[in-house]
């Protein structure tokens, strides 16, 4: 059964209709690409998903029951992870503080919940040494490189178990090795039975991790075939819309 | 020998003593300790009980202000109207207690008149997407104007019944002759520090300043925690309104003016960036007490008072050249 279904979503900002008529859905243990133009309305899309936006139209399923959200911390407690496009960190803050960013640890009880700083900085420690970043969990976020500012982006993923990861433009800031982290990561998530959408613009990453391919134009989706079936050629002509659909 | 990645990952990249030694508020300390020695040996009127007793309290209606400010310069905001918020409150104070009402019932109307204007600045700001400048400067205007209006501009120095309390509360010394004005600043700088390191909310003040769309995508009530950071800074006001009144023991419709670009200054000089996302409660108090110590100073120095003015303006220009020579050898 599918994990998440999007049916018939839509999402207009004004006069601008970001997203028009959608629906797909994902499986656990599935990687999607999902590609398209600058504006094509990916992020729009998977912000619906990850409970930044709401859509203007149509619904979404999770395992089976309707899902309406107000806020991105409705969609962590249903297991829905998001790296944003532009990775959405605190310069002046630590590391550790951009991991746990919105859901800070605390001990004490009551009115006396004070932040658990030495938690914070194990917990985000372990997951830097399992993405294998060298990154430190009190180094300032403004000093970091930008591999090490991608692996804080992702960490954020991985504090608790989720069902489903959406990653927004992952590997465009990246070198080359780091990119190949990352594409490791997602295989990793996969094999966990997590389902992984991978927003991307490099044809590569794409047909190298994806099971599935889909292509969206001016906020419509084009194609929605598994990535064997597919090409590169026919991904660039489904992008530029030399291919209406497929 | 090959630094594993654990080692790395645990390896701490400052030591406690590089923080102190890079941190703007060490060198304003340092600053305003050695023109204290200065003026010591220099003078004989600075180290006199009185003059210290002084400059203490006189320190502390700025001080308690900028404590507001700071967390509002965190956000990357800013509040151009304490100082007008500082007179409506004392007015409002005044004007409750020669009426007749108790001191509870007068410091309870101050208060709320603070929550009453913080909240609305912070609405208009947050919800309305308001630049907070002009909010505040449009409040700087309508609070003095409305303590006026309650006032019919008089002055009030008959405070009914209570009178006596109130100038107690404000001019007495109740704990080991310290003026009360520094006790409520201590415990106001210890409370507002403990909150910004030790609390959800002040890491979500940190946030908002350092990046808010980041802070808005991963769910931080941005809109609140910004509604919230106005109302204690007009808070902050009032309460130093009310310190203030209790000490001058009496109000007229001119107290507090430009007293904002004092609290501006002190918060920056203490190391607040207004570009947001930086900021300290004790660097705020540092700043005050080092604007205050250069003012008493001239004047103990026999220099003419119009040289006030350029030399906190030097001191402002000064702690950020600090910062920006600091920034600049970071990023080479
Ligand atoms: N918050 C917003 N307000 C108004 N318009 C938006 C907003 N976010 C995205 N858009 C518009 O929606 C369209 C799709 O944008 P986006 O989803 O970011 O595309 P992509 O990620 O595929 O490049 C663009 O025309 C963009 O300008
Ligand atoms: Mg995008």
């Amino acid at each position: 059964m599918a994990v998440l279904e999007l049916a018939n979503i839509s999402k207009h900002f004004g006069a601008i209709q970001a997203v028009n008529d959608v629906s797909f859905s994902l499986e656990a243990g599935q990687v999607v690409g999902l590609m398209g133009d600058n504006g094509a309305g990916k992020s729009t899309l998977v912000k619906m998903i990850a409970g930044n936006f709401r859509p203007s139209h149509g619904i979404m399923r999770l395992d089976g029951a309707e899902l309406i959200m107000h806020r991105p911390v409705e969609a962590r407690q249903h297991g829905i992870e998001i790296v944003h496009q532009d990775l959405a960190l605190c310069n002046n803050l630590t590391a550790a503080a951009n991991v746990f960013l919105g859901r800070e640890l605390r001990r004490g009880f009551g009115p006396l919940r004070v932040l658990d700083y030495k938690t914070m900085y194990r917990r985000a420690g372990e997951i830097f040494r399992e993405l294998k970043s060298e990154t430190r969990p009190r180094d300032l976020v403004r000093q970091m490189s930008g591999g090490q500012r991608q692996a804080v982006a992702i960490a954020r993923t991985m504090l608790s178990e989720a069902k489903i990861v959406l990653m927004d433009e992952p590997t465009a800031a990246i070198s080359v090795r780091q990119v190949a982290e990352v594409l490791n990561l997602i295989r990793q998530l996969r094999d966990r039975g997590i389902a992984v959408v991978l927003i991307s613009h490099r044809m590569p990453d794409v047909f190298t991790v994806a099971d599935r391919v889909i292509v969206m134009r001016r906020g419509r989706k084009v194609a929605d075939k598994p990535i064997a079936l597919s090409s590169p050629e026919e991904v660039t002509g489904l992008i530029t819309g030399a291919i209406e659909q497929v | 020998m090959a630094i594993t990645l654990d080692q790395t990952i645990s390896q701490k990249q400052q030591s406690w003593m590089a923080k102190v030694l890079g941190s703007q508020t060490f060198w304003i300390l340092v600053a305003v300790i050695l023109a204290c020695i200065f003026l010591s040996f220099a003078t004989d009127s600075f180290a006199t009980t009185k003059n210290l007793y002084n400059i203490t309290r006189n320190v502390t209606f700025v001080a308690i202000i900028a404590l507001g400010m700071t967390l509002v310069i965190i956000t990357g905001g800013i509040d151009l109207s304490v100082g007008s918020v500082l007179c409506l409150c004392s007015m409002v104070l005044a004007v409750v207690m020669h009426a007749g009402y108790s001191i509870e019932v007068g410091i309870a109307a101050a208060i709320g008149t603070a929550l009453v204007i913080g909240a609305f600045n912070g609405i208009l700001i947050a919800y309305l997407d308001f630049p907070p400048f002009v909010v505040t400067l449009g409040m700087l205007s309508i609070a003095r104007s409305l303590a006026m209006v309650a006032s019919n501009n008089t002055v009030v120095f008959q405070f009914g019944p209570d009178h006596d309390k109130l100038l107690a509360l404000g001019g007495g010394a109740w704990f080991f002759g310290i003026a009360n004005p520094v006790l409520y600043m201590i415990v106001l700088a210890l409370l507002i520090g403990f909150v910004l390191r030790w609390t959800r909310f002040g890491r979500y003040v940190f946030a908002i300043g350092g990046n808010e769309r980041a802070a808005t995508l991963t769910g931080v009530p941005v809109r609140k925690i910004k509604v919230a950071v106005y109302m204690i800074s007009a808070l902050s006001a009032g309460i130093a309104g009310i310190i203030q009144t209790g000490w001058l023991g009496a109000v007229t419709t001119n107290i507090g003016a430009g007293m904002e670009l004092q609290v501006i200054a002190a918060a920056v000089i203490g190391g607040a960036n207004l570009a947001g996302g930086v900021g300290t409660a004790f660097g705020a108090i540092i700043g005050a007490a080092l604007i205050e110590v250069i003012r008493n100073s001239l004047g103990l120095l026999g220099i003419n008072a119009f040289w006030q003015g350029t030399f906190i303006g030097s001191a402002i220009v000064l702690a950020v050249l600090f910062d920006r020579i600091r920034n600049f050898r970071l990023s080479e």
